[in-house]
């Protein structure tokens, strides 16, 4: 069976869940041989295992940390030319889809980003993306070289497959742009103790209605209730109100979680493009206008700072 | 010696237009006002504010694309830019990004550069990759997705601001720098600069000033196929109540049959 190449996406050997989905999609496809990269990369191996990955190649050396994207492509073109792949798997991040692209680009191959579902086909895989704000579906697929191919979070689910997970050293010689771009420090951002917002179930966001910074304390205290993330509105981000790693549209994350809550949100389309192939939405906003609305499985017209602490302390009641 | 900057821009459908497909699977761009994509005016301004900070710049404004993308360098040269390229080839039509990449790179390098600066991503293909892409084929460093940035004797820092940290960068020029929406809010055009823009010179490039075939781009030589594009169904009417006190409770009790709570 054709092996597939997943690139994993992990902190300190801890696998982030998109990658665990790739592993279902790379199912699909072939037997999935996984690629970690950097500090704890081996510490990653008995997850992915569990999750289907015959092998993990794995590669640790100081440049993966201190300079930007291209030490990592040239690994993963190693493990690329170790493998002969039927098809290169990455998540899709922003660091994600730039070592994709250029991997692609190196290889000779195409590259399609943001894949939404990934089935085989007669003719290699078949991705589903979402275009023009998620107003329409495609399928597509690539037609020169070696598939490959960025997957959103959210795109498939995590099943338990249990594998080998071979662990092998994978050799890398670092070409002469690896070290282009140094990394002169890294913050690492607070953990808010919150799900990461691509990954979330559930979503609760605020919008130009919530009115201040102060007020997102309602937003966190529905969004704890559920166990949720807390999105953003571009309005609200560009206020200042919230940080802009929450802001959810075009410009920010786009998210696809079972349960969206869009509350003050009036649904420009900048809004829309982040959050509308989400399962169910629910809004709640004063305006009976607002476009939100026509996007809704229920909706509620009404005052936020009325309707949200309600639900909120009947959410609290109801989970005892 | 001068820094000669270039600008990636993209001409792009009015995102609040009712954006479409063509027969061939191509974004159809006649049906639909264009204009320059929101995203490439952070990097005109970014271009602008590093001229402005350099002792002798010049920004060149570059874009790929139909007669009437056009536009997109006069909305850049009306902010301040102070020449543009135009790409323009019948043979170009459905290229990919593999191929949108090639030109831009070739461009870039008959126009001569210091430093490259695009948008984070275009507001219709959304891809984002263009950036990395022109950084391996140019083969200099890539300085990408940058909410602040700096170009002094001959060097590039900026800060990334990515999902796990902040990073701060450093290249030395020539670079490829992309900007995102949170590197400041772009200039509108004086009457004064849109005044100049008229007479701000625009060349024409085809394939053939550039050295590439026909072989090489456009959608028959693609290294991607859009098979279908299907609209998606509307969403189906939900259930929409006003708050009369309860709607909280209302809501709830939606998300417990939902199986939320």
């Amino acid at each position: 069976m054709a092996e597939v190449l997943v690139y994993v996406d992990h902190v300190d050997g801890a696998v982030r869940k998109p990658t665990l989905e790739l592993l279902t999609l790379a199912r699909r496809i072939g037997e999935p041989v996984a690629v970690a990269l950097g500090a704890g990369a081996a510490d990653t191996a008995a997850v992915l295992a569990e999750h289907g990955a015959v092998k993990v190649l794995t590669a640790d050396a100081p440049e993966f940390a201190e300079y930007l994207v291209v030490p990592k492509v040239d690994a993963l073109q190693a493990a690329y030319e170790a493998v002969s792949p039927a098809a290169v798997l990455v998540p899709s991040s922003a660091e994600g889809k730039e070592i994709a692209a250029r991997l692609a680009l190196r290889i000779g191959s195409g590259i399609i980003t943001d894949a939404v579902d990934l089935e085989a086909g007669d003719e290699g895989p078949v991705a589903t993306q979402s275009a023009f704000a998620a107003s329409f579906t495609t399928k597509s697929r690539v037609s020169k070289g070696t598939p490959v191919i960025t997957v959103k979070p959210n795109s498939a689910p995590v099943e338990a497959a249990p594998a080998a997970g071979a662990v092998e050293a994978l050799a890398v010689t670092f070409g002469a742009l690896a070290t282009g771009t140094k990394v002169t420090s890294r913050t690492p951002r607070e953990s808010t103790g919150r799900p990461e917002l691509t990954e979330a179930a559930i979503v609760v966001s605020g919008g130009r209605g919530v009115n201040g910074a102060e007020n997102f304390g309602i937003i966190e205290a529905l969004a704890d209730s559920l166990g949720a993330a807390v999105g953003a509105s571009r309005a609200a981000v560009d206020a200042g109100w919230y940080p802009h790693s929450n802001q959810v549209g075009q410009t920010g994350k786009s998210v696809s979680p079972q349960l969206y809550i869009a509350s003050g949100i009036s649904g420009a389309i900048q809004h829309r493009a982040g959050m509308q192939t989400s399962k169910t939405i629910v809004a709640i906003n004063k305006d009976a206008e607002a476009p939100i609305f026509d996007l809704v499985d229920y909706g509620v017209v009404g005052d936020l700072f009325q309707v949200v602490p309600q639900l909120t302390e009947e959410i609290k009641a109801r989970k005892g | 010696m001068s820094l000669r900057i270039v600008v990636c821009v993209k001409y792009v459908p009015d995102a609040t237009g009712d954006r479409h497909f063509a027969d061939d699977l191509t974004v159809d761009r006649d049906d639909v006002d264009g204009l320059l994509s929101e995203l490439d005016e952070y990097a005109v301004e970014q271009a602008l504010q590093i001229a402005e900070e350099a002792d002798d710049a010049e920004i060149t404004v570059l874009t790929v694309g139909p007669e009437d993308a056009k536009d997109a360098l006069r909305k850049a040269l009306s902010m301040g830019a102070d020449k543009a390229v135009h790409v323009e080839d019948d043979d170009l039509h459905g290229s990919d990004v593999i191929g949108t990449s090639l030109v831009l790179a070739k461009a870039i390098e008959k126009a001569g550069y210091d430093l490259v600066v695009t948008g984070m991503a275009s507001t219709d293909g959304t891809m984002g990759v263009l950036p990395a892409l022109l950084a391996e084929r140019l083969g200099v460093p890539q300085v990408t997705l940058l909410s602040e940035v700096k170009v002094e004797d001959g060097t590039v820092t900026g800060r990334r601001d990515g999902d796990a940290a902040s990073e701060q960068l450093e290249a030395s020029l020539p670079a490829v720098v992309s900007v995102t929406d949170q590197s400041g809010e772009a200039r509108y055009p004086s009457f004064k600069g849109i005044m100049a823009a008229k007479k701000k010179p625009v060349e024409s490039w085809d394939l053939s000033d550039l050295d590439i075939e026909a072989e090489e781009v456009g959608l028959e030589n693609a290294y991607t196929v859009v098979d279908s594009a299907a609209q998606r169904p509307a969403r189906t009417a939900g259930t929409i109540v006003k708050d009369e006190g309860e709607g909280g409770k209302q809501l709830a009790e939606f998300l417990a049959g939902q199986k939320f709570i």
